[in-house]
């Protein structure tokens, strides 16, 4: 099941976390209580040019002197802070959530042409492989993931979420099937300024892993959804493809309705097909996927999993059920069912 | 003292009761087991192979063929055949050949690895209701694409792809040539292949004037006898295949005898009539893998660059470090054969000793590129041992882009598995060159029992596909996380990356 839902104000018009956890909590009815979570753009300006990590440490004292000395070796810490949270009775808090604002050293990493960002994915990669008590699950700029075990409305509380303030939000409200409810495992996934919520499962996860992890990407919260942040990366941002031929390649035309294409066309599609063909996802799934500029949903090549989509203004909302849309905005228009496989983009006006 | 007879293999007997006395069992055995004296057939069962063509002709059942009806003194290291190869070496001092593949009973890590299906959490998808697709494309890939993207919203692909063999199903059938196999099996094969829109090999055979018709649906081979290449047959090819090894005998070359050298045999290899086809071991312009490369260009500067190249080697230990330098050489595919593949005929040391299963070879082979970032300069064609649809399924979880089958093909055409195509007389007419037996196969009549059988294993690989919630192979291809390993030991499970039953 899970519900899923993104915002995006097209004009950077700032919207506080409320009305989103009220939102989210209208699709109690898609999760079971185990996992939820939020990711806000724009919700750092005093710090927009370092990368906001977002850590869990299993215990501070044991587990943060190792992160500080990681990063110390990397770059500079410009700021680092305990993330504020207020207790709630139905949410043990098994992790304490940590931010640091952090600028990597360039001349660490000499031969790369996006030395921050790889630098930036090394640390994660790294951090969240070895296991040893700290988890990075937020790591772009001027953005932040927030997520726990528990039912919406308790993790947003628990951030109290209200008080952070972004122009683009996904919400994510999970029903876990196949990993536990751990905190790690709660959506938003999140890459650099890549952030992914995903409802369903997907069946190619162990194509897309091998394809992934052989560009140097490791696959470590037990979970299908990271692969989507990580081949968004690859595609859009070292491959250099749009955010639209990026879904292409993510979920292609039939090969029937390739056949049929205009020549130019047909070969275009082959391309992406034979290029990407691991990259492919496969099973029933809705999916946004945000970076700083853009929100993209899409669904699965046979749309096995719902999504609609509507506007207002200069506001773009994509979720798993209409009724969720209109708990942020009653007076939303254009309101559609996206075909399968292709994606609803929306954009902020440069 | 001599060594004598060794016991019978197969007793054959015939109930006097239902037998008319028609005589099919005479006239179709090319053996020599029955001979009609009087009203009365007598049997030699000395000269039974069970390959079952007087049973499938005898109109009254009247048969029986019984295997061993003699007992050896049963021993667990001195089996009966370690016990018959030593007596036949005794008498001859020869090298024993022998026919199809690997005959010792080493475990089945096809039988071990168990396949997933989808309940609840995801949908399985009906393949009579919804697409599913078994496009395949054979041949390099780019590791990524360049596209111009105007603000209009036209996307121009400014990547050049390279030729691409498409396949409707991955099944495709491997190389027999014309020699190993009759003219008639080929001509099945070939009719069932381009009904079917996928491709087979003409082995080191030359392509016969007589399949002229369904060239683009034939890949040529250039092995190391080079018998039959020329630029004609080149150009009439959809894909060149470059054979440097063979799963059933690696590393030794090939042999077939000057008395399977007819005249049509001798045109299509371009040799002498009556003299014996001997393919070296290596192939002697290709001492190393650069070699291997200056061969691989070659042949594409010969045909322009217009199709792709295929190399094919032997399921060997250090199988994937090899097609690692395959795959950097310009090679569009490479094709791996395992240690169970078939063959005319083979010293039973090699066939039965020499290499490793596909399954493991398909594994590491798949890893190793993948950890280099090549994968996507070749496909993987996976061959030996691929028995039905699902071991189909799992190569391709394994890592396979596609499999050629050589003896589920025959065994459509009526071979019967019995082992002794080196003998030339095969009374199903595939593995022999007497015009006699090979007028028995009708090339038609084959070509739909062939094409049935690729469809019926195309269909079931949907099913499979459709059941595990994916609709399309791109999807199945490499993905390990949906095979279990059942009773496989924790080295092989690290090989294959897949994980135990119940995890």
């Amino acid at each position: 099941m899970c519900g899923i839902i993104g915002v995006i104000d097209r004009r950077r018009k700032l919207m506080d976390g409320g009305k989103i956890r009220d939102s989210l909590a209208m699709m109690d009815e898609r999760g079971s209580g185990e996992g939820a979570g939020y990711v806000a753009y724009g919700i750092y300006p005093d710090y927009k040019d370092y990368f906001a990590l977002h850590i869990f440490f299993d215990n501070i004292r044991e587990h943060k002197s190792a992160i500080d000395t990681l990063l110390e070796k990397w770059g500079t810490i410009i700021h680092d802070e305990q993330i504020r949270t207020y207790p709630q009775p139905n949410l043990r808090k098994v992790h304490t959530p940590w931010r640091y604002f952090f600028r990597p050293d360039r001349s660490l990493m000499p031969k790369s042409t996006t030395p921050d960002e790889d630098i930036i994915t090394h640390l994660v990669m790294k951090v969240n492989s070895e296991k040893n008590g700290a988890l990075i699950f937020s790591s772009g700029k001027n953005l932040g993931v927030f997520k726990a075990a528990g039912w919406p409305e308790d993790v947003a509380n628990f951030y109290r979420i209200e008080d952070y303030q972004g122009y683009l939000w996904l919400a994510h409200n999970r029903y876990p099937t196949n990993t536990s409810g751990w905190w790690g495992g709660a959506h938003p996934f999140n890459l650099l300024n890549w952030s992914v919520v995903h409802n369903g499962e997907i069946t190619s996860y162990g194509t897309n892993r091998r394809y992934i992890e052989s560009y140097g990407y490791k696959c470590t919260m037990y979970t299908d959804t990271e692969v989507v942040a990580y081949l968004v990366d690859l595609l859009v941002r070292k491959h250099g493809l749009s955010e639209k031929m990026a879904v292409r390649a993510l979920a292609p035309p039939f090969w029937d309705e390739i056949d049929r294409m205009p020549a130019k066309e047909q070969e275009l599609n082959r391309a992406i097909r034979l290029a990407y063909g691991s990259a492919m996802m496969n099973g029933p799934f809705a999916i946004c996927v945000a970076n700083e500029n853009s929100l993209v949903g899409f669904t699965d090549r046979i749309k096995l999993r719902p999504l609609v989509s509507a506007e207002h203004g200069d506001r773009l909302f994509i979720s798993s059920e209409e009724a969720a849309i209109r708990r942020i905005d009653p007076d939303i228009e254009n309101v559609t069912m996206p075909k399968a496989g292709e994606p609803v983009i929306g954009r902020v006006i440069p | 003292m001599s060594i004598g007879s060794i016991p019978l293999r197969y007793k054959v007997t015939i109930d006097p009761d239902q037998c008319m006395l028609c005589g099919r069992c005479v006239e179709n055995c090319s053996y020599g087991v029955y001979r009609m004296e009087g009203d009365k057939i007598r049997i030699s069962s000395r000269n039974c192979v069970a390959c079952h063509r007087c049973t499938a002709f005898c109109p009254r059942d009247a048969i029986g063929i019984h295997e061993k009806p003699t007992d050896y003194r049963s021993h667990p290291v001195w089996t009966r055949e370690i016990r018959e190869n030593v007596f036949n070496q005794a008498k001859t001092g020869k090298i024993i050949l022998a026919g199809m593949g690997n005959a010792l009973p080493y475990p089945m890590i096809f039988d071990r690895l168990v396949l997933d299906a989808c309940q609840v959490t995801n949908p399985s998808i009906d393949p009579l209701r919804e697409p599913m697709e078994l496009r395949t494309y054979l041949g390099k890939k780019p590791a990524s694409l360049t596209l111009r993207e105007s603000n209009e919203g036209d996307v121009e692909l400014m990547t050049k792809l390279t030729p691409n063999l498409q396949i409707e199903t991955p099944i495709m059938v491997g190389h027999m040539s014309y020699g190993a196999i009759s003219l008639p099996a080929q001509q099945a094969l070939a009719r069932a292949v381009s009904r079917l829109g996928t491709f087979m090999g003409t082995g080191e055979g030359g392509l016969h004037e007589s399949l002229y018709p369904y060239q683009k649906n034939i890949i040529v081979q250039v092995a190391s006898g080079r018998f039959g290449v020329d630029i004609n047959y080149l150009e009439r090819g959809a894909a060149i295949e470059i054979k440097i090894g063979q799963g059933a005998k690696p590393g030794i070359g090939g042999h077939l005898p000057g008395e399977k050298i007819c005249a049509d045999v001798a045109c299509t290899r371009m040799i002498p009539e009556g003299s014996d086809a001997i393919s070296p071991a290596p192939h002697h312009d290709i001492y190393s893998i650069e070699d291997l490369k200056q061969l691989v260009r070659s042949l594409k500067e010969a045909t322009e660059w217009k199709k792709p190249v295929f190399v094919k080697i032997a399921a060997v230990h250090n199988v994937a470090a090899i097609a690692a330098g395959i795959a950097r050489s310009s090679a569009d595919a490479v094709v791996i054969d395992g240690f169970r593949g078939g063959t005319g005929a083979a010293p039973i040391v090699f066939r039965d000793h020499v290499g490793i299963p596909i399954e493991a070879a398909i594994a590491s082979v798949d890893a190793k590129l993948r950890s280099q970032g090549i994968r996507n300069e070749v496909s993987i064609i996976a061959s030996g041992g691929i028995r039905h649809s699902a071991d189909v399924a799992k190569i391709i979880c394994l890592g396979a882009d596609a499999v050629y089958i050589g003896t589920a093909a025959l065994v459509a055409m009526g071979c019967r598995v019995c082992g002794t195509c080196n003998r030339g007389v095969c009374a199903w007419g595939i593995a022999t060159q007497k015009p006699e037996l090979t007028k028995r196969l009708d090339p038609e009549t084959n070509a739909v029992q062939v094409e049935n059988l690729i469809h019926g294993w195309t269909l079931e690989l949907a099913e499979l596909m459709g059941a595990a919630g994916i609709n399309s192979i791109e999807s199945l291809r490499g993905n390990r996380d949906r095979l279990r390993g059942y009773m496989l030991d924790e080295g092989l499970l690290n090989v294959l990356d897949v994980k135990t039953v119940g995890t």
